[in-house]
């Protein structure tokens, strides 16, 4: 029986709650002085990491890592506050990375850290792709399981429900997989004072993308970013019978 | 015959060694859509083609080109005659063989990546389902190309419109990659008719690759109503319903009342009032309706991402300063629990 060497990938986004603003060039959302935090979906990911622990799974390490500028550093404290063991942050000032990157750059890290399990979050909430842990999964040739609401892991086999169009579907893989994470799958928990001071000690290894040699020539260039047509509410009715006849009115009755 | 001869006359003009260059914009123009072609991915489920499925051959008709159809499956060349009828497409791909019945991405994604090398295609399409979405980006990484996801609008061969950051940013892409791998939102590409064509049907190549994935068992929700994804009118129910015995007495009634398919905010579904796949919004399905009714729902940004585009948004709500009454057409403030029930009522009439 092997043990879990887990890898658990997150991206620091725009804050779920803040209502992202195009800037005035019309090339990006505006992202200096926005609140950034942990993509959601990557809360759980590192959440189920833990829990397997916790449900004494054979887990011998969590790696939480993340691609990004310096403040990402921040995200993986969190991460390791909430049970992370360590983590690599491969700093990038520059660019926003591409998920066909990412999984080049993810595929590389499996390799040199010996990973059999990574947990990503099925997508992130800025650019809503849903790609990264797909493409992971083809680079390698392994199993994936895409927005598992359920992980059960025994011995090397892991049974994953996810939530497909119209209901759940129950898979059933050895290791090594690639999971993606869906909202239902768990509750994150909130990292606690003790230990976030003990996060503070746990080793984070920075490193660059020179590291890793590889192309990340972005293969898609933005034309534009613009607001989305604004919809004007059309205002109030009194009552159910006011309802009734503007529905008319508007043709949707 | 024909198509063959178009194969090798595509081959021949990519290369730019082999052939001038067509300089006046015009005809290049009229040469491009010559050029394209687009595989267009289809799901079928137990012999049944999946119309909603069809919105790949809608968005690819919109690019001009030769459009293919894909099917796999078990006993798969009905449903490949079957979508040989749809509207729009020239020729369908087959393959018949059980071990892609469940679309699992492992054998799958190969078995694509075979027929699209094989078909020298310059765009695939597919629809962002779940079966999309699972699927396609690994089928990019094998042919490494950056995927284009939940496009809902195309400006050209190689430019694509989508919604980022839950629908707040519009973006719209620029590719070189090739083939160009693109899932697209189905509400934005309404399948046209799925009668009067008459496609040549055709088996593909079945690299047969092994899976390591083990299909155990699937629980769907089985519903009368019509799908959520696609139906002409949605209603929909949030927190304001309290519980699960609310919900059931208060929705349902109101949606048969207008056929309409049922929905529920992230809320509701959290708090086991509705099924998860019922869920409306950023991590749920989107949905453009005609008519979306709603009720107990604040209107957070994630939901307001999946029902936006609704023709028209209807919305009753207690809380007068709830942000869905900034987007709905017709807002009543006032007790869901007295209100939902008289449209109902009213609406039998």
């Amino acid at each position: 029986m092997s043990g879990l060497r887990i890898l658990v990938p997150v991206k620091r986004v725009i804050d779920y709650a803040v209502k992202p603003r195009v800037n005035k060039a019309q090339t990006a959302v505006e992202t200096t002085g926005v609140k950034h935090s942990m993509n959601p979906f990557d809360e759980l990911s590192i959440e189920e990491a833990v829990r397997m622990r916790e449900r004494k799974a054979p887990v011998e390490d969590i790696l939480a890592f993340s691609a990004g500028p310096t403040k990402s550093q921040d995200i993986l404290r969190t991460a390791m506050a909430m049970g992370a063991d360590r983590a690599l942050h491969i700093v990038e000032e520059k660019t926003e990375l591409e998920p066909l990157s990412v999984a080049k750059l993810l595929k590389k890290v499996v390799e040199d850290e010996n990973r059999n399990l990574v947990i990503l979050g099925k997508q992130s909430i800025d650019d809503d792709a849903n790609q990264t842990g797909q493409m992971l999964a083809g680079l390698l040739g392994w199993a994936q399981a895409t927005q598992a609401s359920k992980v059960e892991v025994e011995g090397d086999t892991c049974t994953v429900t996810r939530e497909v169009d119209g209901g759940v579907e129950t898979l059933r893989a050895k290791l090594p997989m690639v999971i993606t994470t869906d909202l239902r799958l768990n509750e994150p928990r909130y990292a606690s004072l003790p230990n976030i001071m003990k996060a503070k000690k746990k080793p984070l290894v920075k490193k660059t993308m020179e590291d890793y040699g590889i192309d990340l020539t972005k293969r898609l260039k933005t034309v534009k970013v613009m607001e989305p047509p604004p919809r004007q509410g059309g205002g109030k009715v009194e009552d159910v019978d006011g309802m009734i006849s503007k529905l008319k009115e508007l043709g949707a009755l | 015959m024909f198509s063959a001869a178009r194969q090798t006359a595509l081959r021949q003009a990519r290369s730019p060694c082999l052939r001038p260059r067509v300089t006046s914009p015009l005809s290049r123009d009229v040469a491009l859509a010559r050029l394209l072609s687009t595989l267009a991915v289809l799901e079928q489920r137990e012999g049944e083609l999946n119309m909603s499925s069809l919105a790949a051959v809608s968005a690819a008709m919109k690019l001009g080109g030769s459009i293919t159809g894909f099917v796999a499956g078990s006993n798969v060349k009905a449903v490949a005659e079957e979508a040989a009828k749809v509207e729009g497409l020239e020729k369908v791909i087959y393959v018949d063989n059980a071990s892609y019945d469940k679309g699992l991405p492992e054998n799958f994604a190969p078995l694509l990546v075979e027929n699209i090398k094989k078909g020298g295609f310059t765009h695939v399409f597919a629809g962002h389902s779940a079966f999309g979405k699972n699927l396609m980006p690994r089928v990019a990484a094998l042919l490494d190309v950056q995927q284009i996801s939940d496009i809902t609008n195309i400006e050209s061969e190689d430019t694509f419109v989508r919604p980022i950051y839950a629908g707040n940013a519009i973006l719209t892409v620029q590719t070189d990659d090739s083939p160009k791998v693109v899932t697209v939102r189905g509400t934005a590409f309404p399948s046209g008719a799925a009668e009067g064509g008459s496609a040549s049907v055709e088996e593909g190549v079945d690299p047969k690759a092994e899976c390591p994935t083990e299909w155990i068992s699937e629980d769907l929700a089985t519903s009368d109503r019509p799908d959520l994804a696609t139906a002409e009118k949605v209603v929909s129910g949030g927190r304001g319903l309290k519980s699960k015995e609310e919900f059931d007495r208060i929705m349902p009634p109101l949606a048969d009342a207008l056929g309409a398919a049922i929905g529920a905010s992230r809320a509701a579904v959290d708090s086991g009032f509705a099924d998860n796949s019922l869920q409306v919004g950023q991590t749920g399905k989107n949905v453009a309706p005609q008519l979306y009714l709603c009720a107990g729902i604040s209107g957070a940004i994630q939901h307001l991402a999946g029902m936006k585009d609704s023709k028209v948004i209807a919305a009753i709500n207690k809380d007068a300063d709830a942000p869905i009454f900034q987007v709905a057409d017709v807002g009543l403030v006032g007790d869901l629990f007295e209100k939902v029930p008289e449209l109902t009522e009213k609406l039998k009439q």
